[in-house]
């Protein structure tokens, strides 16, 4: 489903490579954590898998496309596929939590009678239901993670990634979170996790791939968070 | 749904920057109406000349009694050479040129002179004989007023030859620099309006700025982003263009329809019917412009 092939990435000439020759493959409805220092390149890889950031070298498959060989403007119809989940939420504050997932429906075009079953339902798988009318304001941390969850899920996608989705929450709402992910993996989703939260990588048992300036020194299948290969 | 959500961006964004949009609506308003005058300026100056033009004639004045002067030493100027000069004038030669050759008599002359100045005193004592006979030569083109003058000044008997023309030029000269001048401010507000739209439109990109990044985050189509902030900008232009229109009809039908036209009554004068003529090109460039400006500014601030 992701697969980079050597990939390199520096932002700035003359500076330390932000991912240095990656090599990685990421099978369709796999779950995979990735850890590292901050700086380490988690947020690069993200990034250059929803196609904001392009690599400097190597190639990057997504979906069974070249980002590097897809023109800008069909740039929007890959990203209906991944759906993106921040840290900081990044809700529309003046927008309610039905509106805040349905503008992900709208903004692609989907019938309204689409919205309006798909809206709801998501709403409620996230353990929304009833809240739809609040403001992104009156609702905790936890929650309004949940409303982005929502708004990422809504149309389906093949691939959500999550860059710190616990990292502004306290441990047992980030449980929750991560309940939640996991069940949207089980739909079949492909889930990729930025994260340095080792409690939580510990509990999974998911697949982990550790970044140390942008190289993976670490590919391991149910792995933990501060273990070592070769540990 | 699409078109619904396009439609509430659009409110947004409008309710959200209502000054600004007020003031592109009032700058596009008048820049238009700039560029709308020197458009009906045009049209009168084109207006009065199909009128006039039509109706000019070269006037050839022959020389009459009295003291010798420089074009005429002999004095009055005799029978036989106004016998020539009209068969000149009538001859094959010139009858690709000329349409029609009136002679007009001393006591034609006298007539006309008495109707237009009888009433003042001096007038009264001026005799039949002190007019003078002359030519009213109408053209093909007035345009080859040259070539008349050219056959007929210096020729024995002939004193003056007028171009009816050179009487109107002063007029087309005024009318033409009211076109400049007016072409000029257009320019200058246009220029003004698409600096004004372009900080509308990058003003109201920021304050959108999250709205935007969580669109293109979730696959929104570049056009599909930008729509609403052009369309805003395009209805403030419409609106201005709009407003253009009624200021210039309102202008034309109680300026000069009701006053002009009634005052001036010896020239065409341009009515609200050109109004609506110029009305959809006022549109056309408001709109124009409106939508240019924003591909411009958009480019830079919604990419994706």
């Amino acid at each position: 489903m992701i697969r980079f092939d050597n990939v390199s990435k520096v932002y700035a000439r003359g500076h330390r490579p932000a991912l240095d020759q990656v090599s990685v493959e990421v099978e369709r409805g796999e779950f995979v954590f990735l850890v590292g220092a901050s700086g380490s390149g988690k947020s690069t890889f993200l990034r250059l898998v929803h196609r904001e950031e392009r690599p400097t070298s190597g190639g990057v498959f997504v979906a069974g496309r070249d980002l590097s060989r897809i023109s800008s403007w069909k740039v929007p119809q890959l990203r209906r596929q991944i759906g993106v989940v921040f840290q900081d939420f990044r809700l529309l504050n003046n927008k309610n939590v039905f509106d805040n997932v349905a503008i992900a429906m709208q903004v692609i075009g989907k019938p309204r009678h689409q919205v309006m079953s798909a809206v709801p339902e998501t709403i409620e798988m996230v353990g929304l239901a009833g809240k739809e009318r609040r403001m992104p304001n009156e609702l905790s941390g936890g929650e309004q993670q949940r409303v982005a969850i929502a708004r990422a899920f809504v149309n389906r996608p093949a691939i959500i990634l999550a860059d710190e989705p616990t990292g502004n929450l306290d441990p047992t709402t980030s449980v929750g979170i991560m309940r939640l992910l996991e069940r949207i993996n089980r739909t079949g989703t492909t889930v990729a996790m930025a994260t340095h939260d080792d409690e939580i990588v510990d509990q999974m048992r998911k697949r982990v791939i550790e970044l140390v300036d942008g190289q993976v020194v670490r590919d391991q299948a149910r792995g933990v968070y501060g273990a070592r290969a070769d540990a | 749904m699409r078109a619904r959500f396009v439609l509430a961006q659009i409110g947004n964004g409008l309710r959200r920057n209502v000054a600004m949009a007020v003031s592109v609506v009032l700058v596009t308003f008048i820049s238009l109406t700039f560029v709308g005058a020197a458009a009906l300026l045009q049209m009168q100056v084109d207006k009065a000349k199909d009128d006039w033009y039509d109706r000019v004639e070269v006037n050839v004045y022959l020389c009459p009694a009295g003291e010798p002067s420089v074009a005429c030493p002999d004095g009055e100027v005799t029978e036989d050479q106004r016998a020539e000069i009209q068969a000149l004038l009538e001859s094959e030669a010139l009858s690709d040129y000329v349409q029609t050759v009136y002679l007009e008599t001393k006591a034609q002359a006298w007539e006309a002179f008495q109707e237009r100045f009888g009433d003042q005193e001096w007038a009264q004592r001026i005799t039949e004989d002190q007019m003078q006979y002359s030519f009213r030569v109408k053209l093909v083109d007035p345009e080859q007023y040259q070539l008349i003058y050219d056959e007929l000044s210096g020729r024995p008997g002939v004193q003056q030859v007028i171009d009816q023309r050179s009487i109107l030029e002063p007029l087309f000269l005024v009318l033409n620099r009211a076109t400049l001048i007016s072409v000029g401010l257009a320019v200058l507000m246009t220029v003004t309006a698409v600096l004004l739209i372009t900080t509308t439109i990058r003003l109201s990109a920021m304050s959108r700025r999250r709205e935007t990044e969580i669109m293109r985050l979730v696959g929104a189509s570049n056009l599909f982003i930008q729509l609403p902030f052009m369309l805003e900008g395009a209805i403030a232009a419409l609106l201005g263009a709009v407003l253009a229109v009624g200021g210039l009809w309102l202008g034309v039908r109680y300026i000069i329809e009701d006053w002009l036209a009634e005052s001036v009554r010896f020239m065409p004068f341009v009515d609200t019917a050109d109004v609506l003529t110029v009305a959809p090109i006022l549109v056309a460039v408001g709109i124009g412009l409106a939508v240019i400006s924003s591909l411009v500014t958009l480019s830079r601030y919604t990419k994706v």
